[in-house]
């Protein structure tokens, strides 16, 4: 009886004391926006953080997804409730450079002391994340690339042992595929999301503007143009290609995606990004070889640096100067060197700086089986310094515009309308959107 | 003379009231009237100020030929899964009523849909009905691409109608059971007794006296079908194939949520709203005529 009583009482006296050295400790809410596995491992780096210093506890709380994580945020910043840190995807820049509701991540970190090295970032994912100044707003965060993923073994069998670096290239290898006895050498979708692919990516490694202004980051007047660039070539080329069977579309809706349809070796070509290479890795079929290479160029083309997709992370107003030191630390210790191959680790991401690239490269990263190929992501991501037009794409409402997009590669490949047509009817849709956008921000200018 | 309970003093039944007045205020006038003010100004989400601009979201949205599209396809898709649902639950609740083998397991079970998530729902559908590896590609296999919901813009409809009316099939199922339970045994065993066989038993007396649940059923499905469905097109179809399966309320949710356009989302929720009251106002003005109450 009198032990049991001692052990209650030592164990509250225990709970105390750790609750006293918990508040302590700063305490700064993360939101983010990725689920499932990538979930735990966004937990896992804030486990690290926390295990790795006393001062701070960043507590990490994930919303669903990246519509969620944001959406969630505005509501809770109207109700005066944000988090400190908030995760927002790629796209959503804009909308957060004019929201008036962040602390700008530069001047977090000078204020707080640390010395962040902003050229250190790959030119490609800095600037689609900078101000058309160059001012850095938010941390880079997860990042990616699309890649063109290609099966080795069915190559082979028509004796070519690279992958197509011009779509020259790779219609005659789905052809001489076809031949061959392949159904579906080349796979793509054509939901709003695949715009990244077919669209931005295309854009960005052609040198091919999206919209008007260096893609908007010069104003919020800026028009959209890609009925009168290479895109509307590169759409034609794919419905000709779909309608001589050389392309098939693969989309959940129809029973597995591409990537599934390529893991299972059905399809031999596929554009996604490089954070599938896991996926892919894992859900191979047993004898599947492949292997990642940038995307196609068409012949002649100066091949220029594609896109990163995925988030970053922006602080928000309205908080405590503890919570902005806190804030300033996890950063801080995100941008590390050894976080960065944690992250690549665990994830599918790809590191973001030259630092962290080259302590990855130093540790064998990229020799391990797993992880072989995914340096293509880094060569495509740098494969030019980016230029007014490849820096990024800085458009208001393109959530919608990605729909409208989507709307119309349907339109095009269930054969309704013709290609120009339906691409001069995305441009028109998304520059009502555009307007609507600039309408909104009467006033404001783009930083 | 009738009788009529009375309160001693006036303010008595307004301090009964004011607890349901207040809550509808704060759950739907408030809400309702904040739509009505965001519908006339442009919102910048981060709450960093707002224009007025009166009416010009709803002439940009009325202006849109692809949006009265979208009305058109919203109708029909009201139309279409409100007929499904009724009709499927009443045969279901005809054959329970009826006391066919195994009818006590059916009556727990076909209401199991109504309880079913949106999204989980969306789901399970869109599996059974993947073109090339689902419970329908059979179809595509007497007859190659008979069935692509991915590429064909009615086809993809017929698959969020079906999926949509499943769900609600459970819920007028309850309401069409309980209501022929209610009618009196007596009457339809003395239609027995005179030779009348049980189709013509229902055509006669249990239809007749079901016009009140059919009524209810009706008004309450076609407004659940408006408002209810946009779950099931995000999972299944997200819109698509080229808006084949745009309906107002997933462009609702689309434009707000995804897009942060929250004026223009709420033009189009006091549109819907206007048309979903036209609705109720025409249904009550023309078809209750027809309902017998007693």
């Amino acid at each position: 009886m009198n032990k049991s009583l001692l052990i209650a009482a030592a164990a509250a006296l225990l709970s105390l004391s750790s609750a006293a050295q918990a508040a302590d400790r700063t305490k700064v809410d993360f939101w983010f926006g990725l689920s499932g596995d990538l979930e735990k491992r966004v937990q896992d780096v804030c486990g690290r953080f926390n295990a790795a210093q006393s001062d701070y506890e960043v507590v990490c709380t994930s919303q669903g997804n990246y519509d969620a994580a944001i959406q969630n945020t505005i509501a809770a910043f109207r109700a005066g409730k944000q988090p400190t840190i908030v995760q927002v995807y790629d796209v959503g820049t804009a909308t957060m450079m004019l929201s008036g509701a962040y602390y700008p991540a530069d001047k977090l970190m000078a204020e707080n002391g640390y010395k962040i090295d902003w050229n250190d970032y790959f030119p490609g994912i800095s600037s689609y994340y900078a101000t058309s100044k160059g001012e850095m707003y938010s941390f880079p965060f997860n990042s990616s690339t699309a890649l063109l993923y290609w099966n080795k073994g069915a190559f082979a069998k028509i004796g070519k042992t690279a992958a197509p670096q011009t779509w020259e290239e790779a219609a005659a290898d789905a052809r001489a595929l076809k031949d061959a006895g392949y159904d579906c050498p080349i796979a793509i979708n054509i939901s709003a999301n695949e715009s990244w692919q077919l669209l931005e990516q295309f854009s960005a490694i052609h040198g091919q503007p999206i919209a008007t202004r260096n893609n908007g980051y010069d104003g919020l007047d800026a028009e959209l143009l890609f009925n009168k660039t290479k895109f509307v070539d590169y759409i034609k080329d794919l419905k000709a290609w779909y309608d001589a069977g050389l392309v098939k579309i693969k989309a959940k809706e129809m029973g597995q995606d591409m990537v599934q349809a390529f893991a299972s070796g059905e399809c031999q070509m596929i554009m996604t990004s490089v954070g599938d290479h896991g996926t892919v890795t894992r859900t191979a079929k047993d004898d599947l070889s492949w292997d990642v290479a940038p995307l196609p160029v068409y012949a002649g083309t100066h091949r220029m640096n594609s896109l990163v997709g995925g988030a970053s992370l922006w602080v928000l107003t309205g908080k405590s100067k503890d919570e902005y030191k806190a804030a300033a630390a996890f950063l801080a210790f995100i941008a590390k060197p050894e976080s960065e191959l944690f992250w690549s680790t665990v994830t599918g991401y790809i590191p973001v700086t030259n630092t962290g690239f080259t302590y990855m490269k130093e540790q064998g990263f990229y020799d391990k089986t797993p992880f072989k190929g995914r340096e293509a992501a880094i060569a495509s991501l740098t494969a030019s310094p980016p230029s007014p037009i490849t820096r990024g794409i800085r458009l208001g409402g393109f959530t919608q515009i990605r729909a409208e997009v989507g709307n119309g590669l349907q339109e095009i490949f269930a054969g309704k309308t013709d290609v120009q047509t339906a691409i001069d009817g995305m441009v028109s849709r998304g520059n009502v959107i555009l307007r609507r956008f600039e309408a909104t921000y009467k006033g404001k200018q783009l930083p | 003379m009738e009788k009529r309970a009375t309160f001693g003093s006036w303010w008595i039944g307004i301090a009964f009231a004011v607890p349901q007045v207040i809550l509808i205020f704060t759950f739907f006038y408030w809400p309702a009237g904040e739509a009505i003010y965001w519908s006339l100004t442009l919102q910048q989400p981060w709450g960093g100020g707002n224009i007025w601009v009166g009416l010009d979201n709803f002439r940009q949205i009325l202006d849109d030929p692809i949006y009265w599209a979208s009305v058109l396809r919203s109708v029909v898709f009201a139309v279409a899964s409100t007929g499904l649902a009724m009709g499927g639950a009443l045969i279901l609740a005809v054959f329970v009523d009826r006391e066919c083998t195994g009818s006590r397991l059916y009556r727990v079970v076909l209401i199991w849909p109504y309880g079913i998530a949106a999204p989980a729902l969306g789901l399970a559908f869109r599996f059974l009905m993947a073109p090339e590896a689902g419970f329908l590609a059979f179809l595509n296999q007497i007859a190659p691409g008979l069935w692509d919901p991915g590429l064909n813009g009615t086809d993809a409809m017929i698959e969020i109608i079906v999926a949509f009316s499943w769900k609600y099939v459970g819920y007028d199922f309850i309401f069409f059971l309980s209501a022929l339970q209610a009618i009196p045994r007596a009457q339809i065993e003395a239609a027995a007794l005179d030779g009348a066989g049980w189709l013509r038993r229902l055509r006669d007396i249990q239809l007749p006296l079901l016009t009140p649940t059919v009524f209810f059923l009706l008004v309450i499905d076609l407004t659940e079908s408006f408002q209810d469905s946009f779950g099931i097109v995000d999972i299944m179809t997200a819109g698509g194939p080229a808006r084949a399966t745009e309906l107002m309320v997933y462009k609702i949710y689309f434009d707000g949520f995804r897009g942060f356009d929250y004026s223009g989302a709420a033009a189009q929720s006091i549109i819907l709203m206007v048309l979903i009251m036209l609705l109720t106002v025409l249904q009550f003005r023309f078809i209750e005529r027809r309902v017998h109450y007693k």
